[in-house]
């Protein structure tokens, strides 16, 4: 073997170790309520357009099935770190911290941001979410 | 970012059009994985194809992703490390930096690849969104270390999806699965030499396509705009995202 296929093969299996090591997070219970009370005051106040609107309530079930059901899963109740989306923290939470929440995602706690999205769609996801009793 | 514990594979050519020389076919093939909300790590197979030449693998990268700021913010930056262990043949042109030109591109394949390139390339990469427009900057700073100098680099882009809201139709053709927009990237020169003198520079649209199940296509002509860049880069790209890969891997781990 040369020296470039060993740092190759090196490289690969060092590679395949991170991911192994990195799976192996622990299963805690996320503080999905604390986060939610890290949410700036005004979000509170915050508005959804889309409130009582049946067809963002359908298109934010899509964009659920789409983004959110490989942590939350189909059944909405969660998954390892990924917090049962019926509860009553999220069923109870102001739109507008949902909505913050979701735009900028709990990083360390593995949720991801999802300013990607126009704010739009994420309050279509907040209209769905909050239908979840 | 990847979300944690995804796989996204990807398949990314691009066919140079050059002025003088011959076309040719770079591509990467990526694996990017989400290991933390704030860190993404990917590792890249490069091969290239020549017309009147040969088809050759040229090498490999590995790259990592961090996000140092937790919370969204109206430029929300990335801090992006690569090593990359490719021969002087690659032609993948994942950036455009230094002084890259067309000329270096007409080597033949057996000289080149003979070239050792162990380069280290790091990125600050910008980007914000408003009012659905994604808008995006990266820096780029690469250096062989085979005590060459630092080369520079950068890229500009804006992007928007064709729609805003959802459609309550779970479908493939709706327009918030489109997006476009433009893309300007070329080299900065390098440590002794910094500036727009003598480096490649090109501009063009970009287009993408998101399909329901994971995939997404995207196509991306970029148009030389000075003598030293080929005329066309034809980049195309198709990816495909593995739902959780990470719980997959911990289950094989048990």
């Amino acid at each position: 073997m040369t020296k470039h296929q060993v740092t190759f093969v090196l490289a690969a299996f060092f590679w395949m170790t991170l991911l192994a090591w990195s799976a192996k997070q622990p299963k805690d219970a996320a503080a999905l309520g604390s986060e939610l009370a890290r949410a700036p005051a005004e979000a509170h106040n915050w508005k959804n357009p889309y409130a009582g609107n049946p067809e963002a309530v359908t298109a934010g079930k899509n964009l659920y099935q789409r983004h959110c059901t490989k942590c939350h899963g189909d059944d909405r109740k969660g998954r390892d770190k990924a917090p049962d989306l019926h509860s009553s923290v999220v069923q109870e939470a102001a739109p507008g911290t949902l909505f913050w929440l979701l735009k900028n995602g709990n990083l360390k706690e593995g949720m991801p941001s999802w300013s990607r999205l126009p704010d739009q769609q994420i309050w279509q996801l907040v209209s769905y979410l909050q239908t979840l009793h | 970012m990847e979300e944690p514990g995804n796989l996204e594979v990807s398949f990314n050519p691009v066919v140079g059009i050059p002025k003088a020389t011959n076309g040719f076919v770079g591509s990467t093939t990526e694996f990017e994985y989400g290991l933390k909300g704030w860190w993404t790590t990917e590792f890249y197979l490069d091969a290239q194809s020549t017309r009147r030449d040969s088809t050759l693998f040229t090498g490999w990268r590995w790259e990592n992703r961090f996000r140092p700021l937790l919370r969204e913010h109206w430029i929300n930056p990335v801090i992006y490390v690569e090593f990359e262990d490719i021969n002087g043949a690659d032609k993948s042109l994942k950036e455009i930096v230094g002084h890259d030109s067309e000329e270096g591109l007409a080597t033949p394949n057996r000289e080149a690849r003979r070239e050792r390139k162990r380069e280290i390339e790091a990125k600050l990469i910008l980007s914000s969104n408003f009012k659905g427009w994604n808008v995006a900057e990266n820096f780029i700073g690469e250096r062989n270390l085979a005590n060459e100098p630092w080369e520079f680099g950068y890229a500009v882009g804006i992007s928007r999806p064709f729609g805003l809201e959802a459609s309550p139709r779970a479908c493939n053709f709706c327009r918030e699965n489109f997006r476009a927009g433009m893309e300007l990237f070329g080299g900065l020169g390098d440590w002794h030499s910094f500036g727009l003198r003598n480096t490649s520079q090109y501009i063009g649209p970009l287009l993408s396509w998101e399909l329901r199940n994971g995939t997404t296509i995207r196509f991306s002509p970029a148009f030389g705009l000075t003598g030293s860049s080929p005329r066309v880069l034809l980049r195309f790209g198709v990816s495909y995202e593995l739902e959780g890969f990470g719980r997959q891997v911990r289950q094989m781990f048990r």
